[in-house]
């Protein structure tokens, strides 16, 4: 802890910072051209590793699964899916919110954190908006395939048709495609924006004629001029202060799906402010699975340190506790609502045929997590937030099942009550799309420069600028 | 374009920010205003020793979140209202709360467009080509870890030999002339 002083404690890690006791943000050391060295590398070897191969590999042929389960599907409709009625929302609806949720975290590192001043994000911000794009592609794909005739999915936007039909804008569906799709353009284009400057540093490092014209073209042409910079951070801030309404309004439109509804256990206020609770937690949660390997494979521990994985699971506990916090008042307005269809919903959802999804949503988001992660001891323990990432995401995948499948299949006349069985096809197209996910971000490691160049070389002690042009020695030793 | 003639400017190279910040501090001193210093990460002391501070980049990003929100709430009144009017359990016709949602989509997604596309716009890119890039130890740091000043020709009080002996009383790594 910070309180504890380095005389009591003799400190000899070197990553621990012995004026804080905290674990530095990069490891010391480190030069403009080291960092860039190391990123650059990545992209620009002659030797990718055979590892690399594999996973992508891996990631297309578990892809498959969409591909067959999509064929499959837009021959036959959406009857080879478990949806019925009552339960006609199932896998897709509960996938599309998973998915969207995981996304969020990418737009709060990138964004809500920029605001903050938060610098140890540059480290991980650009794979986290990566992150955010691919899981946004995943999710956007279920609506589509829902909508039954997926080839007349653009009926959803509003544009002159010669049917003169036009969208109801009443409608949190119709809200849905404006949130969704304006989400994604603008993760699309914050994330491009952040990367022109490290397109600039790979095009003059690149050796190879296509690279070179590959990332030439990509960045525009950036040659680090000090205007472009000084526009460039203005920009970089605006779409920060954009995004951070953004991120949360996505999933406040999403939960509105489910409050606008009266039916009981969807029909009820907390959802926008629980909803996005869980989206920050399951992307957390996501961003931890996915920077464990990539520190370790490609040797990246100096930049992403064990100082970011304390942090991100200290944001996993806090919004783990708004997590819990929304359980909790879901119950208690089940209570306090006097509603007798409340009451049994509720009691349904804990106790009835699907009472298992319940407490598997309760063991692996909140009794897991939440004890265990006050302990600094186990938030460093990669080993242990790896294993943990995989739960909290299982208990965020099975928060949505039940908020989706418990409320629909036992609604308010019993004798329309039914049950929800998901089919293979249901299965298939949710794996392929967790394949699809990990084909793109395997491309994006190898391609793109994931982790920002020139946010990481502004966190290096060098930049200090000392009046009147004093040699660089004195501010590396300044920061000794 | 007629041909040029002449060189594009000299161009200076040193190995830390603070060298870089000094230099420009005199040369702007000194009178030199067409200049222009690059750094391979933002370095927010050259562009106050440049005298650059203001930029159009929140005026077009607030024009674009302006623009976003009028298009979004016309389109859906006039959607709703009159192209297409539904009932819809007898809520009105011009139900606006409702409409705020989209409308506030909107506003972002035009905002956040003119905020990235109006920076590239302002700051002249895409831009393949420059003359500094013609510099043999350019493309090597700029945006690695090397940083440039540059006293570009067109400045009034620029002569090669007078404002390459400006340049060299600084500890620069080299001073070079840029061709266009």
């Amino acid at each position: 802890m910070a309180t504890k002083g380095p005389m009591q404690d003799p400190i000899v890690d070197p990553m621990i910072d012995p004026r804080t006791g905290e674990y530095a943000v990069i490891a010391p050391g480190h030069t403009f051209k080291s960092v860039t060295q190391k990123i650059a590398g990545i992209v620009l070897t002659s030797n990718t590793p055979l590892g690399w191969f594999f996973g992508l590999v891996v990631g297309a042929g578990v892809a498959q699964g969409l591909v067959i389960g999509c064929t499959w599907l837009f021959l036959k409709g959406t009857g080879i899916w478990g949806v019925t009625i009552p339960g006609a929302w199932g896998f897709a609806i509960i996938n599309f919110v998973w998915w969207i949720g995981i996304g969020h975290a990418g737009t709060l590192i990138s964004a809500i954190l920029l605001l903050f001043k938060q610098t140890w994000r540059n480290s991980i911000n650009r794979f986290a908006e990566a992150m955010t794009i691919f899981a946004v592609c995943c999710a956007g794909l279920f609506p589509l395939i829902h909508v039954g005739r997926p080839w007349l999915a653009y009926w959803l936007f509003p544009y002159p048709n010669t049917m003169n039909v036009w969208p109801q804008f009443r409608s949190p569906l119709a809200w849905d495609v404006f949130a969704v799709s304006t989400y994604a353009s603008i993760s699309v284009i914050f994330w491009y924006m952040g990367m022109i400057p490290d397109f600039g540093t790979l095009r003059d490092r690149a050796t190879m004629p296509l690279a070179k014209y590959f990332y030439g073209m990509l960045s525009l042409g950036w040659r680090g001029s000090t205007r472009h910079w000084i526009r460039y951070e203005s920009a970089s801030l605006l779409l920060a202060g954009l995004s951070t309404p953004l991120v949360l309004s996505v999933h406040t439109v999403i939960s509105f799906d489910f409050a606008v509804a009266a039916l009981a256990g969807w029909h009820t206020t907390i959802f926008p402010p629980y909803f996005v609770a869980g989206a920050i937690y399951s992307g957390f949660a996501m961003v931890i699975t996915l920077a464990i390997p990539i520190r370790k494979f490609y040797h990246l521990e100096d930049l992403v340190t064990l100082r970011h994985l304390d942090n991100m699971a200290k944001v996993m506990l806090g919004t783990g506790l708004i997590v819990g916090y929304g359980y909790g008042m879901e119950v208690f307005m089940a209570w306090y609502s006097a509603s007798h269809w409340e009451f049994f919903m509720m009691w349904n959802r804990m106790f009835g045929p699907m009472g298992w999804a319940y407490w598997i949503l309760i063991l692996t988001n909140l009794a897991i997590p939440l004890t265990t992660l006050w302990s600094r001891k186990l938030r460093v323990n990669v080993a242990y937030l790896f294993i943990l990432s995989f739960i909290i995401n299982t208990g965020m995948w099975f928060e949505r099942f039940v908020i989706v499948v418990t409320s629909l299949y036992r609604e308010y006349l019993p004798s329309s009550w039914g049950t929800y069985r998901a089919t293979k096809w249901d299965y298939m197209i949710y794996v392929g799309t967790l394949g699809m996910f990990t084909f793109l971000f395997f491309l994006f490691v190898r391609f793109l420069p994931m982790i920002p160049m020139s946010e990481i070389r502004m966190m290096l002690p060098q930049t200090k600028v000392t009046p009147g042009g004093a040699k660089a020695k004195t501010v590396s030793e300044e920061s000794a | 374009m007629p041909p040029r003639e002449g060189i594009y400017g000299l161009l200076a190279e040193f190995n830390t920010p603070s060298e870089l910040v000094h230099a420009t501090k005199e040369a702007h001193r000194a009178g030199y205003r067409r200049m222009e210093c690059y750094t391979p990460y933002p370095v927010e002391e050259a562009a106050e020793a440049l005298h650059f501070h203001k930029t159009r980049v929140p005026l077009v990003c607030l024009l674009g979140g302006l623009m976003g929100v009028t298009t979004a709430f016309l389109m859906e009144t006039w959607v709703n209202v009159w192209a297409y009017p539904l009932n819809i359990a007898g809520r009105p016709l011009e139900s606006w709360p409702a409409f705020i949602i989209p409308a506030y989509e909107w506003t972002i997604l035009f905002a956040g467009f003119s905020a990235c596309f109006g920076m590239i716009a302002l700051n002249g890119l895409p831009q393949l080509y420059h003359p500094v890039f013609n510099a043999p130890n350019f493309r090597n740091g700029a945006t690695t870890d090397k940083f440039f000043l540059c006293l570009e020709a067109t400045d009034p009080m620029f002569s090669p030999a007078e404002s390459r002996a400006f340049l060299e009383q600084f500890p620069a790594v080299s001073v070079v002339e840029v061709d266009h």
